[in-house]
């Protein structure tokens, strides 16, 4: 009986001891993510419930920064724009990327396939200020392609290809096919070739066998890109200002507007929630595909 | 480990502390030659030429540590992760000077210590300068948002009539600046609307206006983007622009040119104020007033970074820099532009809301 006592306090010894090692090893990055998102989190929360007052002081706490913001019809298209934008940032850059990945997963030979990847992360080299201007030289109306449309006769006058919505789209595409490429590829090397193998052996021709089993099982990699995309997209500033020529205003240039003159901070931090706030709503839709350990 | 290891490690350890203690001497020394002391100045980037610090940081044995801002905004973001004492003269929009000693941020001047007598009379406007008869920054630099345009493709005499760029022959090739204040001041002038009484009433109409304007334009943007779209022929007119896109490019593009229409144009106005919690106040009013005497006038108003309006009339500058800065032109530009728009908090969150709703507008 003793004994059995004995070997019990034991094990419970060796659980405490298992539990309190797994706590000591997660330690870090509780505390990381504590120190750096957390705590970030909740000092915006906070300043964004104290508007600035006219001497550059905090007030008292208050919904005026959410009631400012959510009362002004032009903060709230920002909203919309920012989504709008994204959202077919995220399509374009998935029907173009897919297609990209594959290719380099089943087509290229294994030996020429790091080469091919290594092409297609060549953007992310430069830098991303740099890129933008790079667009605005092929696109501005004393750019590559007006010059070429000139010199072939087929147009007098320039066309506006730069300072619109549609410029901002592609320089966002042209750097989110790169990532997306990079999440379905990641992926694509991970089905097992005998499902497509199994799927052919019953009868299913090769577009069959694609949408029946490569095409879902490449839906996480889909569908972290498509977050990171968003992650990326939603908050960015520098393409819009750049390529889109302020033709309509997303959330991120808003921002900015409240921090460029009067550095209202409590204004920024509001306005930065409710982006925040959109970023966790788009996790918590791909939560059940967010599968990292298929990349 | 042997012998002749912890010799080695002995020796190792001594000619370290040896070569630590003559460096520190040898930094400390070099340091007190160099300079006596620090003056640390949060400034825009005209103030950064080697050329107008050098001769300052001789003639008083003083080092001075700059840090470029690009707005009163940015100051204020550089002061809420600073100590205070950390930052001696500030270069400031002269139109926050009021909101910054409100702040408490500036400390008083005295106006003896300074050449009022050779800045023109609209410049030295108190109303930019001092808060309830006290001085606290003072104008060194100044110029125009009015319109810049490339003259080999613009009428110049055309661009003399304010309402101009709301003709339809200019479509797609106008750029607005991105800033609201000056910008929706412009557009109230054009309307025959006096800016020092814009008030809530008048923001209809200037929304209107100025809707109509961003219809006929290719682009709104930033500094450097609206520079760029000008130099490289991408649009022919700069609302917003001035002599401070133009006059720096004048050599490599001497067709970019601006002018201040007859109905008037907006004057902006930099100063130099000495922070309240400085500790070395006398250094600073002493380097406020070396920028703004004759020598150093003449260097800030062709600093690299951009050309402006010297607020000192003294100001050492050549036949061609007087030329292309218009020199002879100032007397009358200055009696018909207006100075940014002093406001309210309130008032220019309206503003920036009205700019908000006319980016928005398709």
């Amino acid at each position: 009986m003793a004994q059995s006592v004995d070997v019990q306090s034991t094990e419970a010894r060796a659980a405490r001891r298992g539990r309190l090692a797994g706590f000591a090893f997660t330690l870090p990055a509780v505390a990381w993510i504590l120190l750096f998102f957390a705590a970030p989190i909740v000092i915006m929360a906070v300043y964004s419930l104290m508007p600035l007052a006219p001497d550059g002081s905090l007030s008292s706490f208050s919904l005026q920064n959410y009631q400012r913001f959510f009362g002004e019809a032009a903060y709230v298209q920002a909203i919309w724009n920012s989504v709008v934008t994204t959202a077919v940032v995220v399509v374009i850059s998935l029907i173009l990327a897919y297609p990209f990945a594959y290719i380099i997963a089943y087509k290229i030979p294994k030996r020429w396939q790091r080469l091919a990847l290594a092409f297609a992360i060549l953007p992310f080299w430069t830098s991303y200020v740099v890129r933008s201007y790079a667009w605005l030289l092929v696109l501005a109306p004393t750019g590559v392609i007006n010059w070429a449309l000139r010199a072939l006769h087929l147009s007098d006058k320039p066309i506006i290809l730069a300072y619109n919505a549609g410029a901002t789209t592609l320089g966002f595409v042209h750097f989110f096919i790169m990532l997306n490429a990079l999440t379905i590829y990641a992926n694509l090397v991970q089905i097992n070739p005998r499902y497509v193998l199994a799927a052919q052996d019953l009868g299913a021709s090769a577009f069959r066998s694609f949408l029946a089993v490569t095409l879902p099982l490449s839906v996480p990699g889909m569908a972290v890109g498509a977050f990171l995309t968003v992650v990326l997209c939603i908050g960015d500033f520098i393409t819009p200002q750049i390529l889109g020529g302020m033709k309509e205003l997303l959330l991120p240039q808003v921002i900015m507007m409240q921090l460029q003159r009067q550095l209202d901070l409590p204004m920024a931090s509001a306005m930065s929630l409710v982006l925040t706030l959109i970023v966790a709503i788009v996790y918590l839709a791909l939560q059940r595909q967010l599968r990292m350990s298929r990349l | 480990m042997t012998m002749t290891s912890r010799k080695t490690y002995k020796l190792n350890a001594r000619l370290t502390l040896a070569l630590l203690a003559s460096g520190i001497s040898f930094w400390s020394l070099t340091t007190t030659a160099v300079a006596a002391d620090n003056l640390n100045v949060l400034t825009w980037c005209d103030h950064e030429d080697p050329a107008l610090l050098e001769p300052f940081e001789k003639a008083n044995n003083v080092k001075i540590n700059f840090k470029d801002i690009d707005s009163t905004a940015a100051a204020l973001a550089v002061l809420g992760q600073s100590k205070p004492g950390d930052w001696d003269v500030l270069v400031v929009d002269q139109t926050d000077t009021g909101r910054l000693v409100q702040m408490k941020i500036l400390a008083p001047l005295n106006a003896k210590d300074f050449p009022f007598a050779d800045i023109p009379a609209e410049i030295a406007d108190a109303k930019l300068s001092s808060v309830d008869g006290t001085l606290y920054t003072v104008p060194e630099k100044f110029g125009y948002n009015t319109v810049a345009f490339n003259k080999a493709a613009v009428d110049p005499k055309a661009m003399e009539d304010i309402n101009a760029i709301w003709d339809p022959k200019y479509k797609g090739r106008i750029a607005i600046y991105d800033y609201y204040v000056p910008v929706i001041e412009y557009v109230a002038i054009a309307l025959g609307k006096k800016p020092a009484d814009l008030n809530s009433a008048d923001l209809p109409a200037i929304k209107e206006k100025l809707i109509a304007l961003k219809a006929n334009a290719a682009m709104v943007g930033d500094v450097t983007t609206v520079q760029q779209a000008l130099a490289t022929g991408a649009v022919d007119i700069l609302v917003g622009g001035g002599e401070w896109v133009t006059a720096g490019m004048a050599k490599d593009n001497p067709d970019l040119d601006y002018v201040i229409p007859t109905q008037g144009g907006v004057r902006w106005q930099q100063g130099l104020g000495v922070f309240a919690a400085s500790n070395n106040k006398d250094l600073a009013t002493k380097f406020v007033q070396y920028i703004v005497s004759p020598e150093a006038q003449g260097k800030l108003a062709t600093s690299s970074c951009y050309w402006g309006m010297p607020a000192n009339s003294k100001a050492v500058l050549n036949d061609e820099q007087k030329k292309i800065l218009r020199w002879a032109d100032q007397p009358g530009y200055i009696k018909v532009s207006h100075p940014y728009l002093q406001m309210t908090s309130d008032f220019d969150k309206e503003l920036q809301a009205l700019w908000a709703q006319v980016l928005q507008s398709n």
